[in-house]
């Protein structure tokens, strides 16, 4: 095969990969629990997570740190991540969502009003922050931690792929546990009874919109990190993202953490199999067997289920 | 809150008073108008460069640029918050005139002469323009105008979202080249691009169909995700196959069409009446055929698929059907298309084209046949118009500006069609889906 000399090696890098895509797989999932509506703008809640971080890492300016610094500089280009994408998820909800809501419109409309959203965040962001790759500054010296059959583990693997754990694992409680995570679930059941059992539906829906984009906005950071930041990058990630999510079982958090890795995993080593160049059409033609092959993903499609 | 509520502490109820005014309509459409106006002085400000990514913003909002978009804020603020009755007087003569047109039979002579002399401008007016707009007129607005006309197939009739529209004219684009001997790989025989409509239109239908077939099977919103895929796929393929395609240099030297002893040339106008012929016919078939069994089954899949098939129609036949007709029209645009400009490669077949098609198709009216051609006229017109105000880069922001939009306020469309309005009245009281997409839980919520 032509990845056997570092097949373990692809597999690591592609677990840091596919953890990211993890990360927005989530926001689609959820946002298609409640409303079974792709929301087609959640790459640019993504991308301007990314920027978030990005500004406040410029900002603190701060030139080659290590230690504690490290840390903390990661754990604040997380949180402005975080915040960046919660606020545009909040908003877009209220604009391009919303209104749509309220009159009812058909699902179309919701679709196209979501891919106006996305094109004009995209631009926008294009147009005040420059069209070209905005590298983030150096956060620590990412070098090999550990080996794992010969294949070498580095700092960013490891920040991302923790991060993203860490978030998981807090997601999934939060679904199962909190009073927001029975709402979210009862809505996805059946939205009109949980209206019904006093259920505030606009609330939970704001809610979950605002959770998928706190993800989202890590992701974008993390993602940063490794490949700079770009007014366009939300595009590509996003479709992959979205890709996990069918994957794994669109509605079901589990099976979009499953997605991800698996997508991540197989994009790294068709990648190594072809050419770089064709990266995104590997993504593409997984999608596309997947939904012929079991359009309900590899762990079945699970509205309102915890876990 | 409910024990505050009830004991009454003064803090909590001002609290509460603000929160309660700040649910009020007119607070609402203030509050709307005011972000309006801010987004507006950002889009239409300076762009952020390179070495100071702030710029853009700072002199967006902080500079005098800003200084009109607030004043305006504060004006419709306050007209919003308290001119209730002027505002309602003021749209009242419009209401009025709106509520008489309602119902108003236009005679048949009018129609046609309206008709007869709409084709006598349409005629004889670009003979009049200068050689840019002519090119214009063919390029931007005639080629669009076909390929708008397609997609209504599919999106206006049907119901169905394709984000991939444009990988159809790509294939029809690269057919041409193909049997014009312009690419890597030689064809068996070599043809004018004027013979080479029906093999164009047999690929881009046979490609359609092969989509189309397993993915019309799943929900309605799959179709759009793997349907862009498609799209992506098409133009990547088209970038990295160096030997069939020749890469991201595509190919150059198409020649013009040549038939029954007439030359195209480089002038445009030839083309414009070459397309216009064609536009016109495809227009009748297509009225034609939206007003037969095929359409009134669409209308039925659009309106509720579960009961269309319930009653015996083969939904995912007729379909296919939309979705295959909407391929082969822009696999016959990417003839003209090809043709007429005589080089192409891929990045002339981004996935934002597809979106500009839509948008145009919506932006006139989905499912209204003079709807949609004027929506892309206008839409390529209106750049074009703008070229000396707006940066190219920043035509997306409005279009995407727009979709919202027109999604919240006029969903239906410049000229929508009957049908398709009360179908959307009707999905606003609950009731049918307005599209093949399933509906919304919890929307009448």
């Amino acid at each position: 095969m032509c990845f056997t000399q570092s097949f373990w090696q692809l597999t690591i890098s592609g677990l840091a990969l596919g953890s990211v895509y993890a990360l927005i797989a989530l926001g689609y999932t959820l946002v298609y629990g409640v409303l079974q509506l792709i929301n087609f703008a959640h790459s640019e809640v993504f991308m301007l997570g990314g920027f978030g971080g990005l500004f406040l890492i410029r900002g603190l300016g701060i030139s080659n740190p290590s230690g504690f610094t490290s840390v903390a500089l990661v754990i604040g280009g997380m949180l402005a991540g975080a915040v960046f994408g919660g606020v545009t998820a909040f908003v877009l909800e209220r604009v391009a969502y919303r209104p749509l809501r309220r009159r009812g419109a058909p699902k179309l409309a919701f679709l196209i009003s979501a891919i106006g959203a996305s094109y004009f965040l995209l631009n926008l962001a294009g147009k005040e922050f420059g069209r070209f790759n905005n590298p983030m500054p150096s956060l620590y010296t990412s070098g090999e931690v550990f080996s794992v059959f010969g294949a070498q583990v580095t700092t960013n693997n490891l920040v991302i792929g923790s991060a993203a754990v860490v978030m998981l694992i807090a997601l999934d409680r939060i679904i199962a546990k909190t009073r927001l995570g029975m709402g979210i679930r009862s809505v996805a059941q059946d939205a009109e009874a949980a209206s019904l059992m006093g259920v505030d539906i606009n609330k939970v829906i704001t809610r979950t919109f605002i959770i998928g984009g706190l993800l989202a906005g890590v992701a974008g950071f993390l993602f940063g990190i490794q490949f700079g930041v770009q007014y366009n990058m939300g595009f590509s990630a996003g479709t992959k993202a979205f890709t996990a999510a069918v994957l794994g079982g669109i509605g079901n958090v589990r099976g979009a953490v499953l997605g991800g890795l698996v997508l991540g995993v197989a994009e790294n080593l068709g990648v190594a199999c072809v050419s770089s160049a064709w990266r995104d059409v590997i993504a593409f033609m997984i999608l596309v067997l997947v939904l012929m092959v079991r359009p309900t993903g590899l762990l079945g499609e699970r509205l309102g289920r915890s876990a | 809150m409910t024990t505050a509520a009830t004991s009454g502490a003064p803090a909590t109820s001002t609290w509460q008073g603000l929160q309660r005014w700040s649910r009020r309509d007119e607070v609402r459409r203030a509050v709307s108008l005011v972000a309006l106006m801010v987004t507006l002085a950002v889009i239409t400000g300076p762009s952020g460069t390179q070495t100071a990514p702030y710029s853009g913003l700072r002199g967006s909002l902080f500079a005098s640029h800003a200084i009109p978009f607030y004043v305006l804020a504060v004006v419709l603020a306050l007209v919003a918050l308290f001119g209730g009755r002027w505002t309602a007087a003021a749209v009242a003569p419009v209401r009025q005139l709106r509520e008489r047109g309602r119902g108003v039979v236009i005679p048949r002579y009018v129609k046609l002469i309206a008709l007869v002399l709409l084709a006598v401008l349409l005629l004889y007016y670009p003979t009049t323009l200068t050689p840019f707009w002519q090119t214009v007129l063919v390029d931007q607005m005639g080629i669009y105008v076909l390929l708008a006309v397609g997609l209504n197939v599919v999106v206006g009739f049907a119901g169905l979202l394709d984000l991939g529209y444009i990988a159809f004219f790509a294939i029809g684009a690269y057919t041409t080249a193909y049997f014009t001997d312009k690419l890597p790989v030689h064809p068996p025989f070599v043809l004018n691009p004027f013979f080479i409509f029906p093999i164009a239109v047999g690929a881009a239908l046979l490609a359609g169909v092969i989509l189309g077939g397993p993915t019309l099977r799943l929900r309605g919103d799959y179709l759009a995700i793997v349907t862009l895929g498609f799209g992506e796929i098409v133009r990547i393929t088209a970038v990295n196959s160096d030997s069939l395609t020749n890469g991201p240099q595509g190919a150059f030297g198409i020649p013009h069409f040549a038939a029954f002893g007439y030359k195209w040339t480089l002038d445009s106008l030839p083309y414009y009446y070459l397309l216009l012929g064609v536009v016109a016919a495809i227009v009748f078939f297509f009225s034609r055929l939206n007003n037969s069994r095929v359409g009134r089954a669409w209308a039925a899949i659009r309106e509720d698929e579960v009961a269309a098939a319930a009653t015996g129609i083969p939904t995912l036949k007729f379909k296919l059907m939309a979705f295959a007709i909407g391929a082969s029209t822009s696999g016959f645009a990417g003839v003209i298309y090809a043709s007429k400009v005589g080089f192409i490669n891929p990045d002339n077949f981004p996935l934002l084209l597809s979106i500009l098609v839509l948008t145009m198709v919506i932006f006139g009216g989905m499912g209204s046949i003079p709807g949609v051609i004027l929506g892309a006229a206008v839409l390529g017109w209106l750049p074009n118009y703008l070229r000396d105000y707006v940066p190219a880069q920043d035509r997306f922001i409005y279009f995407g500006a727009l979709l919202i939009v027109m999604m919240i306020f006029r969903p239906q469309g410049l000229l929508p069609s009957k049908r398709r309005s009360r179908e959307l009245r009707l999905s606003e009281l609950g009731v049918g889906g307005a599209d093949a997409m399933g509906t919304i839980p919890g929307t009448d919520a």
